[in-house]
């Protein structure tokens, strides 16, 4: 019995990356500073929760989601200041309502708060697993350093008592009203004190705390773990850290800086997934967040780990990238800067009451499957839409956002009022029968092929500006292999 | 099969606007100049008519809801009419209504009236559609894609099935597409009252901007302005009112069941609504040859493809053939069966509602001998198609008139 820990994780990268040259080209008349390599930027169509989703899903392809008692989901960035994320990505995984949701606000340890919370509820009561998710999409100034740091991704483990890959083994907290990062109520972009005071009264203090704390408490030294990971606000001072208290450097988890970027509340959650793709059974490893103090996590890793089948996740998604090479995209795609869309733009108020109804064909893309011939169909029918069976009312749910599909026919439309023109959509069918039209995203068209096999990913659809609404659905993308 | 209405009803009086980007004429304007046309070629008045059907597709632009924009329009006096809507097909719709009404006895002398003010819109193209059109209501704001309206793409994705299953790269298929385009702007430019009126060679359509891959701007139809309308009388009094009556040979409408959107039967190489009505049209009609017996066509060419699929759906081509007659010329004014001599939506203009009736009324005045410079010589039996929707979701109607 391995105690209380990770039973299954997932990782999410989005598939753009920003060269951090590409910013300075841009804006280096204004702010001098370079800093190296690329960060992760989240699709126009993605957001912290499609990014959280599809990291749930990942976990979840390795796990019994009939045992997800809870969902937990950590971020800065939530789509609604009021309006519960965790409900809407609980509906589109297909969890049952009858679990437990909460988001993890407003701090970057919001991750790290989230999982000992759950481990709580795991030990305290007849809970079985609590998935967590870890998402941000944070956006600093233009110009700004934070601009250059911020990446975006997502990260999720599952956490409860079977199957148990690496068990917790304590954790170590700290809470100081201290003023590095802040947003208020409008603001778009992080604000910050000065880098320098970050750096060397919190970020270089508190790491260093929360981890010379949990070695006291727990009686540990530094040379008793395989690997330890921590944020990385900066390069330097990141490998400082770790040699004063003693790492040796391959012990230290590289941080993901130069590949995604600092990704916020996310940013523990993705570097526990990096460690857990390279543990070994017997290893310590230890996590530690950064945000308004700190808090590490220890965790022993079991024989569990080796009967993970894709161990090679975050390794999948760093590599399926492609340069978004115009900084100018970028912001229209961030909403930085108004752009004119074509005419015909606006969208018609969100029915409410009809997203609610449809909320399971929406949102966990169900249709249905007749019971008397076995066709599937995409929206959900009242009578079999084969004709030469025409059943009424003999159907079962079916769900279609795990099927895999191929595509069947596509084009480009350069007369859709899009932000990253031409839309692409297609003719979807799926493994299993039925076919319907989606959007395409995460490709160009000329990386489109008939017959080609797709997948389904769940994406911010449109924004109903004037009233405020995300509406989420889902949109083929060419299979990741 | 039923009995249908063939020779039972007649056109005896029609008229038609000029189509186009009509900024200075409203809605009323265009329903008063087609119907006085009309009205005049029938010799008839006012009074005479005892029922009258509106065919309008989007009421959010200048018209309204209801009749009452026509009714109130002519001053119709207290009679019975009414708005129907079937997209792009509801301009025959009107006209089918008008028909039964007439062929059944309810009424002696009927009323047709087809009219759009698109471009009261503000930008090109046709409104957003996800609101109000096709099969799932208003599910398909929430799950279609966020096209402005899905005809360019969904029609685009059949070229991509066609050109496939027939073998043509996309350039051999380019400038299959092409000549359909080339052949209609060539007539729509012998046509005074056509929206565009200029001859546009192979090149000039193969290197216009993209609209939907692979579809071009010279693919498409123009979207316009225009009314047309059609007075119809009981076949036996029809010779009373005018030496020259039109008659109805069929009037047919096919709705798709859902299969082509949801279905992966569906080849998406055709349009099964086409085949189904023109089907059910030709047996009404009693035509068993219709690419011996047909003398003439106006389709809904919405898109070349469009029109490149109807040959084959209204059985005039062979299946994969129609590409063989495109290169012989059989399409062309000279050819076997001319096919858009007006122009064709391509360039005579598509003011959704009035499109059906504007068809009717290119059939009406070639069997009539009235078509000056696009005269098909000894024209027995003219065809009209309307497909509203696109290929996965469509409905269609096809008219066959004649002498």
């Amino acid at each position: 019995m391995a105690g209380i820990g990770i039973s299954a994780y997932g990782v999410y990268i989005p598939r753009y990356r920003l060269s951090r040259k590409t910013i300075s080209t841009a804006m280096g008349w204004l702010s001098p500073a370079a800093l190296p390599g690329e960060k992760a930027v989240a699709n126009h169509d993605e957001d912290s929760l499609t990014m959280a989703a599809a990291a749930g899903i990942d976990c979840l392809k390795e796990a019994d989601r009939v045992g997800v008692d809870g969902l937990y989901f950590a971020s800065t960035t939530f789509p609604y200041r009021e309006k519960e994320s965790a409900a809407i990505i609980a509906t589109a995984l297909d969890l049952s309502p009858n679990i437990r949701t909460a988001d993890f606000a407003n701090s970057l340890k919001a991750g790290t708060g989230a999982i000992v919370s759950a481990y709580d509820s795991v030990k305290a009561k007849g809970v079985r697993g609590i998935l967590i998710c870890g998402s941000d999409c944070r956006l600093g100034k233009p110009a700004s350093s934070q601009e250059m740091v911020f990446g975006d991704g997502a990260a999720a483990i599952l956490l409860g008592r079977s199957g148990v890959m690496a068990s917790l083994e304590g954790w170590y907290s700290t809470s100081y009203d201290f003023s590095d990062y802040r947003r208020s109520e409008d603001d778009k972009f992080v604000r910050t004190a000065e880098d320098r005071f970050i750096r060397e009264e919190g970020y270089a203090k508190f790491i260093p705390e929360a981890i010379s704390g949990l070695l006291r408490q727990y009686k540990l030294e530094a040379k008793d773990f395989a690997k330890v990971a921590y944020p990385c606000l900066n390069l330097r001072e990141h490998a400082a850290i770790g040699k004063r208290l003693g790492f040796q450097p391959d012990q230290l988890k590289e941080p993901l800086f130069t590949v995604i970027g600092e990704a916020g509340a996310a940013s523990p959650l993705m570097l526990l997934v990096a460690m857990l793709e390279e543990a070994k059974p017997g290893d310590n490893i230890l996590l530690v967040s950064y945000g308004n103090g700190a808090e590490s996590l220890f965790f022993k890793v079991s024989e569990e780990i080796e009967k993970v089948r894709d161990r090679g996740r975050l390794k999948k998604y760093l590599a399926f990238k492609k340069e978004l090479t115009s900084y100018e995209k970028y912001l229209a795609f961030r909403g930085i800067i108004p752009v004119e869309m074509s005419f015909g733009g606006e969208v018609a108020p969100t029915q409410l009451p009809l997203t609610w109804r449809e909320r399971r064909a929406i949102l966990a893309l169900y249709g249905s499957k007749c019971k008397r011939c076995g066709t599937t169909q995409y929206p959900p029918q009242r009578i079999c839409v084969n004709s030469d069976c025409g059943a009424v009312d003999e159907m079962e749910d079916y769900c279609f956002s795990d099927k895999r599909g191929t595509l069947f026919s596509f084009t480009s439309d350069h007369v859709a009022s899009s932000i990253n023109p031409p839309l692409l959509y297609g003719m979807i069918d799926f493994d299993g029968g039925a076919r319907f039209v989606f959007e395409l995203t995460d490709c160009e068209r000329d990386l489109l092929k008939t017959g080609m096999p797709v997948e389904m990913s769940l994406r911010r659809k449109y924004l109903d500006e004037p009233r405020g609404i995300h509406g989420y659905f889902w949109k083929a993308i060419p299979l990741r292999e | 099969m039923p009995e249908g209405i063939k020779d039972k009803v007649a056109l005896i009086g029609m008229g038609c606007t000029k189509f186009g980007e009509l900024w200075d004429k409203s809605a009323e304007d265009l329903i008063v100049e087609a119907f006085q046309e009309a009205l005049e070629d029938a010799g008839i008045e006012k009074k005479d008519i005892q029922a009258a059907w509106q065919g309008n597709q989007f009421t959010e632009i200048n018209i309204g809801h209801s009749a009452l924009p026509l009714a109130t329009t002519l001053k119709l006096p207290f009679i019975p009419v009414t708005r129907v809507e079937n997209l792009c097909a509801s301009g025959t719709e009107a006209l089918r209504a008008a028909c039964y009404a007439v062929a059944s006895g309810a009424c002696d002398i009927a009323l047709a009236l087809g009219v759009e003010k698109v471009k009261d819109l503000g930008f090109g193209g046709l409104p957003r559609a996800n609101e109000d059109i096709v099969s799932l209501g208003t599910r398909g704001r929430v799950i279609f894609p966020n096209w402005v309206n899905p005809n360019p793409g969904m029609f685009a994705m059949m070229a991509i099935r066609y050109f496939e299953r027939y073998g043509l790269s996309i350039e051999e298929g380019k400038v299959a597409l092409a000549k359909i385009s080339v052949k209609s702007h060539h007539n729509g430019a012998l046509n005074p009252k056509a929206h565009l009126r200029r001859e546009v060679t192979l090149e000039d359509v193969l290197n216009a901007p993209m609209i939907a891959w692979p579809l071009g701007l010279f693919d498409s139809c123009g979207v316009s302005d225009g009314a047309a309308a059609a007075i119809l009388a009981r076949a036996d009094t029809a010779k009373g009112f005018r030496p020259d009556p039109i008659y109805i040979k069929a009037l047919q409408i096919a709705a798709d069941s859902g299969e082509s959107l949801m279905h992966k039967g569906y080849d998406y190489t055709h349009v099964e609504t086409t085949y189904r009505a023109a089907t059910r049209a030709y047996q009404e009609a009693g035509i068993k040859n219709p690419r011996e017996q047909i003398s003439m066509m106006e389709v809904h060419d919405c898109f070349s493809i469009t029109e490149l699929v109807t040959y084959e759906d209204l059985m005039i081509s062979p299946r994969g053939k129609a590409k063989e007659d495109i290169d012989a010329g059989f399409f062309e004014l000279g050819g076997k069966i001319p096919c858009q001599p007006d122009g064709g939506l391509k360039c005579f203009g598509h003011p959704i509602g009035a499109s059906g009736l504007r068809m009717m009324y290119e059939m009406y005045k070639q069997l009539q001998g009235k078509a000056g410079p696009r005269q098909v010589k000894n024209p027995g039996l003219g065809l009209t198609h309307n497909l509203g929707g696109q290929p996965p979701q469509s409905v269609c109607s096809v008219a066959i008139v004649g002498l």
